[in-house]
Parts: structure tokens; sequence; C-alpha cells
């Protein structure tokens, strides 16, 4: 206990310039620095984006070479999954869990220091893989072997690169296990937490439960590689559709531990900016806690083509199908909060509804895909893509724009420019559509993902989907622009900014003190 | 504008979107060849249908909230925050549907595996970065050949016109016989490939080491282009599938001919010795 | 207070130090632990003939078809199965004969995985004699005949008539 003790002791000279952020244990800074960075690692996953729809913007092989349309395809989905939404979710983590449960810090803040500064690491390995011999991985973010076994240095470096991002992750999510559980203000029991308190608890379980597992597939290739291992090299009586199953096992819940803190943003904006209370605040906490174990036993649902027996195929489509209920239990409780409320428009309201409108298609296109005989037709086509990235980009992605908006008042003690705020929210929504819905269509018509040129029927709707591709990634510039000019030049912001706030946050000056709460507050 | 017409509005704007779906074959799947896909094409539009109907249902509800229920308008808040009886009603209706959804899913899933009494069985085998056909069993039985684009590069970099089957066209095509049962064994040579033709319903990854199996009985001669389906490495977008259906006579021709012409290579193979 | 924190955090230090020496002991120890483990109960035993009860009964309203696939990979070696096909009745015991030909001008080293189709048809074979998981070494030009001797076990579900089995050949890494 001592060494916390030490920690959280009050020392008010921090040190300064560069060393400030390197030797920072306040929550606080690493919250910003964690969101800068997965900010950062936003623009490079977007610029390999821009590059693919650059290169399917017509038919025939213009930009990319097959080989490094795939380095790209797949450093693309690595760093968006690993570097842009995860690390993202930790820092608004960061900021927020400590504020809204009544704490000064989170629970380990060396641990929290050590937990950020791995990731530029892991970053700067993945980035700097383009550039060694043999070029980066280009397996595709599931880098099945036997692909991913043949690859060179750069597989290397990207196995490196997600052992230091897993065990980045999971001590980020033990510190904000241990946080919650113990540093509570007086009186918060647990049902009385804030909905994004209680899913990035559920998250956090999730992240320590198979973050691991994904440190031990990617050791087995690893050791299939350089140690004469056969984990999964049939000719050594190994099995490549095993690591399938595990990487899966670790991937699906990864989708959740992606989605759910995106449920507790939306579920903290929707109340406020509809001054009314939360519809089911328990029937939330339940059905994101059965989410959560559903999602433990649903992977091979990634694998309907694999070849399973039918009893499989079956298990997996019915547990799969039934995560669709909790999902639309918070649907409706969404809606039912949102129902004869008094409400307002501001970004996060508007980033919010958006994420509820657009992750219902993507939630839809999920059970279609959950649907064995369906799967069997658009696995591993563009309508996949279409599928995740409606839950990705309009989910987890709008989510933490939601946030930023919500919160950034608070973090900064300024307000950013509304009317630029909801002119980002409108580009992104116009373009998000353009780029993705049509590519539901080349799908069904039966375009395969992963491919750099395609056959001529698919011409008109890539077109389409990488305007909006384009359009989509400028648009975010804006995003920079706001967050710049509201840090720099913001209206002072109140206390409590938006008028529906309930939670601690609020009850704090703007911008925050540097220790959250020295004295708890005490919750009646 | 009043609120219910918007809701209706947009309601028959998204109905008129989605039944376009239905009915041409550049925004759904293509046209289906095989009682398997023809159970796929089905399904998937019912579940279209019933997706459809959810939405409607939900978002008419939140946009009448959006338009009525805003500060704007001086609308006050209520205070209500849960109904076991509405929350109790909407976990059960979903579930419901869900098992109307998963019902016929079921007779397909087993369907789809039945691969017993097969005519034909042909063996596919995936290599980087072509398509290898063993005919195993049945009528043709011996002959074998490999199936590669026949795409000219040319194209592929911009420098010639491309063809009307641009990227779906090969030198051979794998031949089946009308009506007939066919099964396709599918493994690999060095990594991972999908064998996948659309119009049929299949798609079955081929796992270098291990074989897998799938069934199809085409209704209709024709030609039917599909392609791998699983990252196999840089030309993974350059291996189709053609798959020609042929009348049954013209098929017996056809194994005749592939077999004289096997038969050629064999005895000049015989001579030059 | 500074003073005990130190001591604190170097006997903490020490405790994990010696506690990730063991785990990454662990690690090795686990070949040795899983060899052992198989040994005592059986399982895995990719060499050891199947054994089936003697006095097995011959189902003979039923013909099973049985394909027999052949497939090299990385070697080169042609490898086939002398009938492509076989039909027997569930029970009775059969013989088939693959044969192997190194066409190089080395001594090559390869070895057979075994894959069926229906899947689990592994539940219901049961193989006397098979060359799978046995490296065979091959001088140049050498020829050689594997024998496989199996039953279909007559519990193998009604509905099946037509079954494959199929082996692969891989390349062995000399030294192994
Ligand atoms: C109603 C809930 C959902 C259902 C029923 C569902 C179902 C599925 C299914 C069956 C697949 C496999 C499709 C295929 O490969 O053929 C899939 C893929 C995927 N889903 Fe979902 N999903 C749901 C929600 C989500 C959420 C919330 C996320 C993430 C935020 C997500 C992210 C993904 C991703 C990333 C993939 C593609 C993985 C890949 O192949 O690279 N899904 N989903
Ligand atoms: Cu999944
Ligand atoms: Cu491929």
């Amino acid at each position: 206990m001592a060494v916390v003790q030490d920690v959280h002791g009050h020392h008010d000279h921090h040190p300064s310039g560069i060393m400030r952020w390197v030797t920072t244990t306040n929550h606080k800074d690493i919250g910003t620095m964690y969101l800068w960075f997965s900010f950062a690692m936003f623009l490079v996953g977007g610029f390999l984006a821009m590059g693919i729809r650059a290169e399917l913007f017509m038919p025939g092989i213009q930009i990319l070479e097959p080989e490094l349309f795939n380095s790209f395809t797949t450093l693309h989905g690595l760093i968006m999954v690993f570097g842009a939404i995860m690390p993202a979710f930790v820092g608004l983590a960061n900021w927020q869990v400590p504020m809204m449960i009544g704490a000064p810090d989170m629970a380990f803040a060396r641990m929290n220091n050590w937990s950020f500064w791995l990731l530029p690491v892991a970053g700067a390995l993945l980035i700097s893989s383009f550039f060694v011999p043999g070029g980066a991985a280009a397996g595709g973010w599931t880098f099945y072997p036997p692909l991913s076994a043949q690859g060179g240095l750069g597989v290397d470096m990207m196995i490196f690169a997600i052992h230091i991002l897993g065990a980045s992750s999971i001590m980020g999510a033990i510190n904000i296990i241990t946080t919650i559980l113990n540093m509570r203000a007086p009186g918060m029991t647990l049902m009385k937490m804030p909905m994004f308190v209680w899913t990035w608890l559920i998250t956090a379980y999730l992240l320590v439960l198979v973050m691991p597992v994904l440190a031990g597939t990617v050791t087995m290739l690893l050791t299939d590689r350089h140690f004469g291992t056969s984990f999964f090299n049939a000719a050594g009586g190994g099995d490549p559709v095993l690591f399938q199953h595990v990487f899966w096992f670790f991937g699906h819940p990864e989708v959740y531990i992606m989605i759910l803190p995106a449920f507790g943003v939306v579920s903290e904006i929707i109340p406020t900016f509809s001054r009314k209370p939360l519809f089911g605040y328990s029937s939330m906490v339940y059905a994101t806690a059965s989410i959560a174990i559903l999602s433990c036993v649903v992977w091979a649902h990634h694998m309907f083509t694999a070849g399973m027996p039918a009893v499989g195929q079956l298990f997996f489509m019915y547990a799969t199908m039934l995560i669709a209920v909790p999902t639309g239990v918070k649907v409706f409780n969404w809606t039912a909060t949102m129902w004869r409320g008094s409400m307002t428009f501001e970004t996060p309201m508007l980033f919010s509804i958006g994420f509820v409108f657009l992750f219902v298609i993507g939630g839809f296109s999920g059970v279609v895909c959950a649907i064995v005989p369906i799967d069997i037709q658009v696995q591993d086509t563009y309508y996949v893509i279409a599928h995740f990235h409606y839950v990705l980009v309009s989910g987890a992605l709008f989510a933490i724009f939601a946030a930023v908006y919500y919160w950034l008042p608070k973090w900064a003690g300024r307000m950013y420019d509304e009317k630029l705020g909801k002119m980002h929210f409108w580009l992104s929504m116009i373009f998000f559509n353009v780029a993705f819905f049509v590519q539901h269509f080349l799908g069904l018509a039966g375009m395969p993902r992963r491919i750099p040129d395609y056959s001529l029927q698919f011409a008109d709707f890539n077109m389409i989907s990488s305007i909006g591709a384009f359009g989509f990634g400028l648009t975010q510039l804006l995003f920079l622009y706001i967050v710049i000019k509201c840090i720099r030049s913001g209206e002072k912001a109140t206390d409590k900014p938006w008028e529906g706030g309930s939670t601690l946050e609020w009850t704090l000056p703007s911008p925050a003190p540097y220790h959250s709460f020295e004295t708890p507050p005490v919750i009646k | 504008m009043s609120s219910k017409s918007v809701v209706a509005l947009l309601g028959s704007a998204t109905l008129a979107f989605y039944s376009s779906m239905a009915f041409s074959s550049k925004y759904n799947f293509p046209e289906p060849q095989s009682s398997i896909a023809q159970d796929i094409y089905d399904q998937h539009i019912l579940a279209l249908w019933i997706c459809l109907a959810i939405f409607i249902g939900v978002f008419g509800v939140m946009f009448y909230s959006i338009v009525k229920h805003r500060k704007s308008v001086g609308y006050k808040a209520a205070n209500f925050h849960h109904s076991t009886l509405v929350e109790i009603v909407w976990t059960t209706i979903p579930l419901l549907i869900l098992v109307a959804m998963a019902y016929p899913a079921t007779k397909t899933v087993i369907a789809m595996k039945d691969t017993s009494e097969a005519d034909i069985t042909i063996k596919a085998t995936g290599y980087q970065w072509m398509w290898g056909y063993d005919y195993l069993q049945g009528e043709g039985e011996g002959i074998s050949f490999y199936s590669k684009l026949s795409t000219p590069l040319a194209q592929v970099a911009n420098k010639e016109p491309k063809g009307e089957n641009y990227l779906l066209e090969v030198d051979n095509n794998m031949v089946v016989p009308v009506g007939k049962k066919i099964r396709v064994i599918t493994t690999a040579n060095d990594v991972l490939h999908a064998w996948w033709v659309p119009a049929f319903g299949v798609k079955q990854d081929a796992i270098p080491g291990f074989i897998r199996d799938v069934w199809f009985t085409a209704e209709r001669p024709g030609i039917f282009r599909g392609q791998c389906a699983e990252l196999c490495g840089k030309d993974h977008g350059f291996m189709p599938i053609v798959v020609e259906v042929l009348e049954q006579e013209k098929y017996a021709q056809w194994v005749a001919d592939k077999q004289k012409a096997s038969a050629a290579v064999v005895t000049t193979a015989a001579v030059g010795n | 207070m500074t003073q005990s924190v130190t001591k604190i955090n170097v006997a903490m230090l020490k405790k994990l130090l010696v506690f990730s020496m063991i785990m990454f002991g662990f690690g090795y120890a686990l070949v040795p632990m899983y060899e052992k483990f198989c040994e005592v109960t059986g399982i895995n035993n990719l060499l050891q003939p199947d054994v089936v009860d003697k006095n097995i009964k011959v189902d003979m309203t039923r013909l099973i078809t049985i394909g027999l696939d052949a497939n090299v990979r990385g070697l080169p070696w042609q490898f086939k199965s002398l009938q492509s096909n076989v039909k027997i009745h569930p029970g009775e015991s059969i013989e088939v004969m693959y044969e192997i030909k190194n066409d190089s001008d080395r001594e090559v080293s390869g070895q057979a995985i075994p894959s069926y189709s229906p899947r689990f048809l592994e539940k219901y074979l049961k193989k006397f004699e098979c060359f799978c998981f046995t490296k065979q070494v091959l001088k140049p030009g050498e020829v050689r005949r594997m024998p496989v001797k199996f039953i279909i076990d007559p519990q193998i579900p009604v509905d099946v008539s037509a079954v494959t089995i199929s082996y692969t050949f891989f390349a062995l890494e000399p030294g192994k």
C-alpha cells in the first residue's frame, strides 16, 4: 500500500518540457497522450486507407503493386484496431473513469505511464516495417498461416508489435479494473456507477481474458516461423485452421472491446441531451454483461467457410444470433431515453444519434452474416467490409468523436466551435455512407475483399466508394482543426456546460484540476 | 412538414430502395443456378424485409421523438426511467424473430453438408496463383488440368482496353454436365485459398494438407464465374474460377476429347522415350 | 518512509524475477509433461494401429465407395494410389496400395499426413496398417509401394455412401 501512497502524495512541482510527458503519472496527462497518439495513428491508418481507395478508384493496377496493396490493407487494419480505436478508448477511460467515480487518479499510476509509453514503440515498429527488406506484413490483419509464415522480417516486426500492444492493453485493463473496484467514492455502489464506467469495467475483463490468447497465438506463429514447431503447419502434423480458432477466440471479443466503451459513451450523452435519465439502467448493465459473455462463444462465425461440421456451424450461428437480443435491448433503451425528453442537438448528441442509426445498420448486416447459408456467400467479400465499417467507423469512431466533443470543455476548459462541430458531423455522416453503403452491393454481387483490382461490373460502385472515402478522410482534418482551435482560443467553458449532465465530472471546475478529487465526494 | 409525412416519406424511400435491391443483380446476389443458391437468395431477401420492418419501427419512433420532443419547441422532459413490461416485450419479440430466421437456415445448412450420392467428384487444388482440377470419380475420371487467368497482363497494366470478362476468364474452364450432382473436394498446395462460385452458392476454403468438400447441381447450361475468396498472397485477385455447364451429350464429347488428348500426350511421351 | 519503500520495492522486484524465471522454465517443462500426459492417457498415438473387436459384424446391406486421393507438396515425387476407388461393405477389411516415386536425382525424405471427407470418417475408420506420420526416404528414382489396411466401422451413419481418404506428402527438412 505504501507504494501507492507515495505516488499519490502531493508534489506540486512537475518536471517541465518533454520530461513532464515522459515521466508523468497523472491520469489526465496520460489520457491526453493516449488520445493524441491514437489520433496520430488514425491519420497514418487513414493515409493507408486513402491509398487503398485510390488504387480501387478504377479497374486496373495504377499506383499500388499487388504486394504493396496487401501490405497497405494489412497495416491499415492493424493500425486502426490496435493503434487508433483501442488507445482512444483507453485514453477516454484514463481521463474519465477517475473523474466519474470520484477518485483522485488511477490506481497504478506508474504502470499507467508504462502502458502508454509502450504504444509509440509498437507503432514505430509497425510503420517502419514498410521500409525493411521484404516490406511490411501482407497477410491481412488476421495474418492466417501458412501465408503469414511466408513473409519476411516485416511479419516478425508485426508479431513483436502485437506482443507489445498486448502487454500495454493488459496493463491498462488491470489498472482500470483496480481503479473501478477500489477507488469509487463512498456511496457509489456498483449499480450507481455511470454506464461509461460499467462498460469499461466489462471491457477490461474481456481484455484481460483475450489479450493473452492473442499473445499466445502470435508466439506460436513466431516459433513456427523460426524455431521449427508445427502448431499451424500441416507438414509436421499441425493444422492451419487451429490458428483461426485461437485467433478468433481473441478476435471476436476484441470487436466487442472496441464497441462496449462506445455503448458507454452514448449511454452518457443521450440522457444528458435528452435531459432525462437513462432508460433501463439495470437492463443496460445486464445487456452489456451478456454481450461480453456471449462474445466468447461465437468466434467460429468467422470460419463458416473453413469447413466445420454442421453441428458446429449451427451452434455458432445460434449463439451469434443471440447476441442481437441484448444489442437490440440497448438500442431500444436509447430510443426510450430520447422519447419524451427535452432534446437539444449539440455535436456530441448528433454523433450519438448518428452512432445509433448507423450502428443498427451494422448490426443488421451482422445478423445477416450470422445466418450460415448467407454468410457462405458474403464471407470474405465487400459485404463483410461494409458490415464491420458500419460497426467500427460509424460505431466506435463516431462514439469517440462524440466523447471528445462532450468532454473537451471539461478537459480544456474551453468550448469547441459548435458550428464547425456540426459541420464535422454532417460531412462525416454523408461521406461515410457514400463510401460504405455501396460496398454492401459490391459484396452481394460477388466482389472479394483484399483484392487490388476487380472486374468491370464493380467499377461504378468502387468509384463512388472511393469518392466517399476521400471526402471522409478530408473531413477528419476539420476535426483536428476544431480541436486545436478549441484548445487555443475556444470560449471559456463553465463547470457544467451541458445542462443535462449529471455525472460527477461536472461537479469539478473546468478545466479539471490536476488531481481530480482530493477529497472523495459522497454519493447519496 | 408534419412528422407523419416525414415518416411516410422516409419509409417509402427506403422501401423503394430495398425492393430495387431485390430485383436487380447489380445490387444483389447473382441469379441462383442451384437449389442451395436459391435458398440463400430467398433467405437473404427475407432477412432484408425483416430488418427493414424493424428499422422503420425503431427509427420511426426515434425520429418522431427527435422532431417532437425537442427543447426548441418547448417540450418538457418526462422523468420515467424503466418499465419491466416493456423491457420483457422487447427482449422476447426479437428472440422470436431470430428463431423464424434460424429455422430455414438450419435446413439449408444440413442440405449443404450432404455430399453423398454425387455423380462426379472433382478435386480443386489451390496454387499460388491458379487452380488445378482433377476429375476423381464419375464420368471424366482421370482428367486433370490447371486453370489460370487468361486476361493479358497489358489489360491489367492499363495498356490495352479491358475485355468483357476482365479478370474473370481462364485458359481451361472447369467443365461439368447439367443436372448432375457435382462434389468438389478442395485442398491447396501452399497457402489457404477458397473456391467460390456465387451462382451455385458454394464457397469452401482450400487448406494445404487437408481436404474439404462441397456440392452443387447446376440447373442450366452456361458459364459461371467466381474468384478465390481467401487472401493467398500477391496474386490473390488474379485466380478466378470459371465453371462451364454443358448439356449431357456435349459433356460426354468434352470428356472424350480430353481423354483422347491426354492419351496422345502419353503416346508421344512413350515414343519420345 | 522512503527507506522502507525502497526495501519493499526491491523485495518485490526479486520475487517478480524469480517468478518470471519459474514461468520461463515451466514453458520448457511443458514438453516432457505433455509427452507423459499423452502416454498415460493414450491420446495422440498416431503410430499405433487401431484395434477392433474381433467379431465385428460385416454389414452386407451397405456398400460404401471410398475415394483414394493422393497429393504431394514441395517434393519432387510422384504419389498415387493404385486404385482410384474401392467399394466395400462396412466391417469388411481391405488393403489398398499407394505408390511413391522419387523423380529427382538426390535422396529425399518426406512424410504423409491423412485427411478425410466427410470429417467424421476419422471416427469410423480403423486402420491396421498405414504409412502416415512415418518418415519415408527415397533414393534417386526409387519407387516404393505402401499398403493401407483398414475397415470401416458399421456404426457409420446410414446416409453415408461415399467417402474420401486423402494423403498428402510433405517434404521433411533434412535432420528431422
Ligand atoms: C449484432 C451484432 C453483430 C453480429 C451478429 C455480428 C456478426 C458478424 C459475423 C457473422 C461476422 C463474420 C463475417 C464473415 O467474415 O463472413 C462478422 C465480422 C466482423 N465483425 Fe461483426 N457482428 C456484430 C457486431 C459487430 C461489432 C459490434 C463489431 C465491432 C465493433 C464487429 C466487428 C466485426 C469485424 C471487424 C468483422 C470482420 C473481421 C474480419 O474478417 O476481418 N461486429 N460479424
Ligand atoms: Cu465476430
Ligand atoms: Cu486467394
